[in-house]
Parts: C-alpha cells; structure tokens; sequence
C-alpha cells in the first residue's frame, strides 16, 4: 500500500507542473475553511470519478533525532482503526465501493487519497476526516507493520546497490540538513519506534491547519464546499507547528563515496550538486536551472546524451535532473554509465568536459528557445490524467509554495535567458558542494 | 507495490478485463477508405491526440538464434526514417514535444503516439516514416544493442528479473514462451540490420494490425491520417499464430542462491486462455486470492497478519497460447518457509472451498465499481481499446464487461479453482538466502 517517493515524485512534480504556452495549468478553485484547512479543487469531467487527497505539510525532513521513519511508519498505521472502524475497514470499504486508494511519504510531505465515483465522495471524506484525529493503534497492529515496514526497505534499499549507494550520496550531500536521513529512515530507528512516540508524532502533525484537501474530477467547487466543511470543518484547529529543521551550513569540501559490491553488473557515475529550490538558497536561478537541466540531460537531443552516448560512445546513457521544488536545499545531479571498456575516469571526464564548455562558452540562444518550447507544450500532457493536479497542487502546497507558483510555472520558464542560464550554471557547478558517487562491481579477488 | 518484471505482462493481461460499465465513453468505429479500422473516442477537453496500435505476433515469434529481435526493432525504429537520421528525427520529436515508441511484447508488437493537436501533421508523418523507412543506421544499432546489453547484465543484479527467469524456463523450457522478450547476450549479438528490415517488412503489415485513439479529433481527419501513415504497409505478413502448451506446472521447487538479505519468491499455476468461457469466473476468484488492493486473502494472511512481506499478490497471466496465475513477493530470507507454508495453505483453501457469499459480493462490487477508473487518463483508454480489439471482444465490451462480471456465481468459482489451484502443482522459484527450504531440484 504505502509508497514512499522521493525521487520519482520530484520528478513527476517538474513534469506535471508544465502547463500551456502563458497559459495557467491546471486553474484550481481555492478556499480555505474556518480552522485553517486549505482546499483545492480540480474540475476534468472525462469520467464520473474524482481523486480524494489528503496532504499533510510533514515529512520524514521534519523528523526528530532518533525518530527517522517515523513519518512513513505513521502513514503505514493510517490503514488501521480508528475509534469508529476497526483495523482494515477502512480499505474494506472503499474496495466494496469500487475505490481505489493509495498513500506516500516524502520528505516534505505525507498524503492520502482515495480514487473513486463521485456519487462516493462524501463517504471517503468522512472516514478521511474520520482518522486524521481519532486513529486508534495497539500493538497488535505496529508489531506486523513494523515487520512489513522492515521488508519495504528490505526491497527497496538493502537488495538494490544503487539504492544503497543513494543513501550514503545523501548523507554525504547534506552535512547537518535532514535530507540526509532516508525517507523510510534507517533500519535501528525503524525497530525503535514505539506506540508513545508515534502518536506523538501523529498529534502534533495531523491537524486540519496542517492539512490540505485536493480533490479533482468531476465535481464543482460548489459541490465540494458543503462536504468539505461538514467533515473536515468541524476539527478543531490544533496550535501551530514549526518545520524547524537543522539548517545547512556552508559546504567548502568535494566528497566522493565509491560502492563496491559483488551484486553490480553495470558500473555507473554521478555527480550530485547541492542547489537552490524556489524556498532556499537564491531561488533567481530556479527556473534558469530547469532549463539548463533539460538542454543538458533532459531527453534523446540533449547536451549529455548527444556528446556522450551518441557521438563520443564513451557511455550507454547519460543525462541529468534537477529537484526546485523542495523545501529545503535542493539537488542538481549528472549521470553517466560508461560503454564497454570506457574507464571511470574517462567517463568522468567527458561529463565534466561538457559542464566546462557550458562555463567557457555558455549555452546558445537557439538552445534555450527550443526547450522552453518544449517544456511548456509539455504542460498540455500534464492536464490529461484525473490526478496529474491533484499532486502537482498537493505537493506545492504541503512544500510550502503556492498554487501561483504552480500556475505561473509556463511564464516563469517562458522568461528564462540564456544569459539568467549561464549565470546560474557558473553558481551551480562548484565541486566542493558536490558529492561524486560511483557504483563498481567487487573487486575480483 | 511494486510491479516486479515478471509480473508485468500480468497486468497488460488485467487491463483487457477493465472495460465495461454505463459510462459517457463513446466508441466509434472508423473505416478509412485505404479499408483500415480503427476505434476512436473523441474527447475535446484537451488538445491532444493519442493514439496506441499493436500488430499481432510479438517476440514469441523472433527466430531461434535471434532472440530479442522484435524488442531490438522496437528499439531502433524511432532512430532515424527516411531522411532523418538518428539526431535529426530524435530532435523533431522532442523540440515538437510528440511522444512516439515502440514496444515488444510475447504476443504483440505494439506502438504509442501522443501529440498536440496543433502538430498531429507532424507527428502522424515522423511514424509513417519510422514505419515505412526505418534507417537502421550502423551508429544508432550499436548504440541501441549496447544498451540493451547492458539492461540484460543489470538483470542479472536483480533479484527478482533472476526469479522470472527462472520460472519462465520452469514453465515452458524451450518454447518461446520460455525465453526472454529481449534476448540473450548473444542472441542480440548476432542480429543483423537485415534481420531488422525483414521484420519490418514481414510482421508490421495491415492484416495483423488494430488501432485505438483518443483525443480532439474528427473520424474524417482521423481516416485520412491513417491511410497516410499505415496505407503503404503491406496488405500481409507471415502467420503469427502459436500452438496452445500447457505450462509445466508440476510442484518443484526452485532456489537460486545469491547473497541478498531479502529473498525474492515467484509462484505459479495453471490459468485460463482470455477467450475461455470460464475467464471472468478465473478474473473474480483471482481477485479474492490475492489482486490489486488492500483486501485480497493473501495481503491478509501474509502481510497484514503475519508482517511477512510488503509486496504480496498474485494475477492472471492469460497469453495467446498459455494461461497461468502466478503471484511474488519479498520475504527476509529467515522467513521464506513460513511465507510459502501460508501461499500455500491460500491455494489449498481457495481450490477446496472457493469463496465466501461475502467475498464474491465484495469483489463484484469492487471490480464493477472500479471499471471507470480505468479510463482516467488519454492512454489508459488507447491502451484498453487496443486489448479489446487484440482479444476480439467485441467494440460493445465497454458496455457489456460488467454484466460478465455480475453473472459469475459461487459454483463457477469453486469449479474453476478446483481447476487452476494444486498446491502440490504449484511451481515456486526463490533467488536469496532462504533458511531451512529445500530445493526438489
């Protein structure tokens, strides 16, 4: 049930917040209610269906030491009953209506929805309302959870190189900020965990002022409000919580972390920088940095892929992301895997060529036209699926940005230059705030 | 959840039974005057148009000693057409934001394209000529074959691809349903450039070939921009039929070592073709066991129960020439035998005493109500109006799908586990360390 997302759904966010040339994206109706709960509704009448989402401004960034993994356990245990419902039957009903239903954790945010008729919407908003205060939890139920929470990571990181790899990327990345922490936390923490603590968190975090109400399909906002109000209004506001959170210091020093492990077949090379979000650092260089991420590594014609993979044939793929959109600090990484017998030094310094041609020479106006073209026609796509703005808007929200942040996104890009491209380039990419990670096969013994 | 690679094809086989109920989803028929068929929806709510096809006969079909070829075209045929090479045509499509790929499956090959109404010129042209004149340049095959090269080593790190492997070998030994969709490392070697024109000119042909679209268009232009782009294929191709093989079900147990603390577990039995007449009662018994949601058995008994693992399912793998049910999960090595013993005991109970009233109740209603969530989104639709042409249900099946559904009863169900469900036949692959389980071979 429970996904956590991390990557994936900063990249879904860059994808899904594209929208139509200076046109507005996905043009929400927006109210917030009395105790503070914010509501946003998406109309798209394809099919009588509408998504249900509930977000929570908390994320495993906002955990307390010794308590990595609690944000995820929590949601894993948001399955189980309430004072009304007994553990199960939540899911139950929703499947006995047809629903479908899901929840994620990420750093920055937790979230909830349920898919399903519209003519059923107010009875997930019930049960949803229902167990934001009122989850009931004994150990009957986090004992197997925390088994299944266990095997989760056991999936996820601890039978997947790379995925150990990221791990240590982030931790040497962030020197004191709690992106360094895994979002599903670490597994001594995860054993940890007890009933006290978690509803600890739980109480201090799930509150309707903290909250976010999304629902899209087809469904007016005026349908909605009476709904909203009658089952989430009748909360009571909790006093507010601070996201205070370790802050980043000044970062003076290269890292490189080197995983060797028997399992990797296939080496590869990355290259993560740390790098300004629209919340931290000089949030001028966003959006020149979103292009600069697609003429470098964003597709087939990119910068990377053509030199790299196409022309030189020094690797088998190669490109580059960027993640603005975070609360905290963000990252802009570069990849490669190498071709046939290609070194890892040679690998590395093709990619780096290209970054230092980008410094000396700076991008071309041409460049800079054709993919801002394409990103904001990119935005059209965006619209098409039922939950696309739901988790765009959502995930904004619960992040701390505004749904202009999400709306404007077209003309933001339209206005980017390439001057405004290679300034932020030459801030970017500084090596001694970067973390080089290589994946290697074992050493032959 | 996660989908591991050998459950895939499972869920393109679900997709197919997701079609059905009164919704505002109109289907037309479009006959162009070059005599070809298509399936339209029109829906004018964005400017977009999609369009999903596939032509009968997929990698089962690639010849012995080039195994991986329908997946290598796939692969390649977006690399460079007519006069564009590689770059050039990778460059139109990205700078004009049209998305076009090709896909290999067991059964099928099949094709995508999604574009703005405002450069549908365009891009229904870029896949007339990565249909009809395919380069297949000497630079973009080498490129291509190395990538996929490297694809089959990472497989190798994957506990779960070595699972699937495993079990595929286990069911159905040197058939083709046996071997990989994408080769193996020498088989992919050895294609040629040759071999990729003589599949292109024998398998993509109009004889075998059905269309689905979506989007902001009208039946005329649709007509005319199909016979542009699919008219010039050839009228017809080889037979891409298969002889029907029962899969080998017969009750071994596989373990594959490898240092991982977490073992990953592949099980199988028999299932049913998609056109058995007893296919819905296979659909809604598979849904109790152990389908998509928070409520099957298995999720019960494994996960919620007992905490022995976060993935844990199983599905209908109905093929052109075989069928089976299958399921996985991951489960800590020490844990392996217990996990098993409670699969196990599930395909026992299921195969002696089918389903409560209860739960046939519940999963009528959950798989009747959940039938318009399938068409939220632009290629969902394209994907399911090309399944229901594949498997010839009829362009009312939108329609009529939740009536089959509706009419399966607790005796059909119990008759078809009784069927499909041997704990002792059930084939089970497990690629880790897992304590205290011994291979039967």
């Amino acid at each position: 049930m429970p996904l956590f997302q991390k990557i994936f759904f900063a990249v879904l966010l860059v994808l899904t917040s594209v929208p139509e040339a200076q046109a507005a994206v996905f043009n929400p109706t927006t109210f917030t209610l009395k105790n503070g709960m914010q509501v946003v509704i998406v109309e798209n009448h394809r099919v009588p269906v509408v998504t249900h989402m509930v977000w929570y401004r908390v994320g495993s960034a906002d955990e307390g030491p010794g308590e990595t993994g609690i944000a995820h356990f929590l949601e894993h245990l948001m399955f189980k009953g309430t004072k009304k419902r007994k553990p199960g039957e939540f899911s139950q009903i929703v499947a006995r209506n047809g629903g479908q239903e899901n929840a994620f954790t990420s750093t920055d945010y937790t979230a909830y929805f349920q898919t399903i008729a519209t003519d059923r919407l107010e009875m997930v908003m019930e049960m949803e309302a229902d167990r934001m205060t009122n989850l009931v939890i004994t150990d009957k139920e986090v004992e197997p959870e925390r088994l299944v929470v266990l095997e989760e990571r056991r999936s996820r990181v601890d039978n997947n190189p790379g995925a150990i790899l990221g791990e240590h990327i982030n931790g040497a990345l962030f020197l004191n900020h709690p992106y360094r922490n895994p979002v599903i936390g670490w597994e001594h923490d995860i054993k940890a965990l007890d009933i006290k603590r978690i509803m600890a968190f739980y109480k201090r975090w799930y509150a309707p002022n903290n909250a976010i109400l999304v629902v899209a399909g087809a469904i007016t906002a005026e349908q909605v409000r009476p709904l909203a109000k009658k089952y989430y209004g009748k909360i009571p506001a909790q006093p507010p919580v601070v996201r205070n959170r370790a802050k980043e210091p000044p970062q003076r020093a290269a890292r490189k972390v080197v995983l060797r492990d028997k399992r990797v077949r296939q080496p590869s090379w990355r290259r993560s920088f740390l790098a300004p979000t629209l919340q931290w650092g000089d949030k001028t260089h966003v959006y020149p940095l979103e292009v600069l991420s697609n003429i470098l590594g964003g597709g087939a014609s990119s910068r990377l892929y053509r030199r790299l993979v196409v022309e030189n044939k020094t690797a088998v793929s190669s490109g580059a992301y960027y993640r603005g959109d975070d609360r905290g600090p963000g990252r802009f990484v570069l990849y490669a895997s190498p071709r046939g017998d290609v070194t890892m030094d040679a690998l590395e310094m093709a990619v780096v060529a290209e970054i230092t041609d980008i410094i000396k020479n700076g991008i071309t106006a041409d460049e800079v036209i054709r993919a801002k073209e394409r990103m904001v026609a990119e935005a059209v796509y965006a619209r098409d699926s039922l939950s696309g703005g739901a988790r765009a808007l959502g995930a904004a929200l619960a992040s701390g940005l505004s749904v202009d942040d999400v709306e404007s996104w077209p003309d933001n890009i339209a206005a980017v230059t390439a001057k405004q491209i290679n300034e932020a380039a030459k801030a970017l990419f500084d090596n001694n705030r970067s973390v080089t990670g290589l994946l290697l096969p074992a050493r032959e013994s | 959840m996660f989908v591991t690679r050998f459950l895939r094809p499972i869920l393109t086989g679900l997709l197919l039974i997701g079609a059905g109920p009164a919704l505002a989803i109109n289907v037309e028929r479009v006959k162009t005057p070059g005599g070809l068929e298509a399936w339209l929806v029109q829906d004018n709510s964005n400017p977009i148009v999609t369009m999903r096809f596939a032509f009968r006969g997929g990698a089962a079909l690639d010849p012995k000693g080039k195994v991986g070829l329908a997946n290598l075209v796939a692969s390649t045929m977006d690399e460079g057409a007519g006069n564009l090479d590689s770059q050039s045509f990778q460059k139109t499509l990205e700078d004009k934001a049209i998305r076009i790929r090709f896909d290999a499956g067991m059964d099928n090959f099949g094709g995508q394209l999604q574009t703005l109404v405002r450069n549908q010129d365009k891009a229904f042209d870029l896949l007339r000529l990565a249909l009809n004149v395919p380069r297949f340049d000497a630079e973009p095959l080498e490129r291509i074959r190395s990538q996929i090269l490297v694809g089959l080593k990472q497989d190798e790190e994957s506990p779960h691809s070595i699972a699937g492997k495993a079990m595929r070998e286990a069911l159905y030994g040197g058939h083709p349903y046996g071997r990989p969709a994408d080769g193996i490392p020498e088989s992919v070697k050895a294609i040629i450039a040759d071999d990729l024109r003589a599949f292109v000119s024998q398998r993509l042909t109009r004889d075998t070939l059905v269309i689905g679209i979506v989007g902001d268009i009208t039946p005329a232009k649709l007509a005319e921009l199909l016979d542009a782009t699919f008219g010039t294929l050839p009228a017809q191709g080889t037979d891409w039929r298969l002889p029907k093989i029962r899969a080998n079900t017969d009750g071994r147990t596989i373990v594959i070592n490898k240092d991982v603390p977490q073992s990953a577990i592949l099980f199988a039995d028999q299932g049913l073709l998609r056109d058995d007449p007893d296919f819905y009662a296979a659909y809604v018994m598979n849904h109790v066991l152990g389908g998509g949601g928070f409520t099957s058995r298995l999720y019960g008994e494994v996960r919620e129960k007992r905490g022995l693992a976060y993935s844990i399912s199983s599905g209908l793998n109905p093929r052109r020439a075989s069928a089976t049910t299958v399921g996985g999960a991951g489960t800590a090595n020490a844990r392996v035998h217990e996990t098993l013993d409670v699969v196990k005991a599930e395909w026992h109970r299921m195969a002696e005493n089918g389903v409560t009233n209860d739960e046939l109740k519940d999963a009528k209603t959950y798989l009747t109500g959940a039938y318009p969530l399938q068409f939220t989104g632009s290629t969902r639709i394209a994907r399911m109006l090309v399944g229901i042409q594949l498997a010839e249900l009829g362009i009312d099946y939108v329609k009529s799908r939740n009536a089959f559904i509706n009419a399966v009863t607790r005796d059909d169900i119990a008759r078809v586990a009784k069927k499909l469900l041997d704990a002792n036949r059930l084939v089970t692959v497990v690629v880790g360390r897992p304590e205290g389980l011994p291979a039967t071979r």
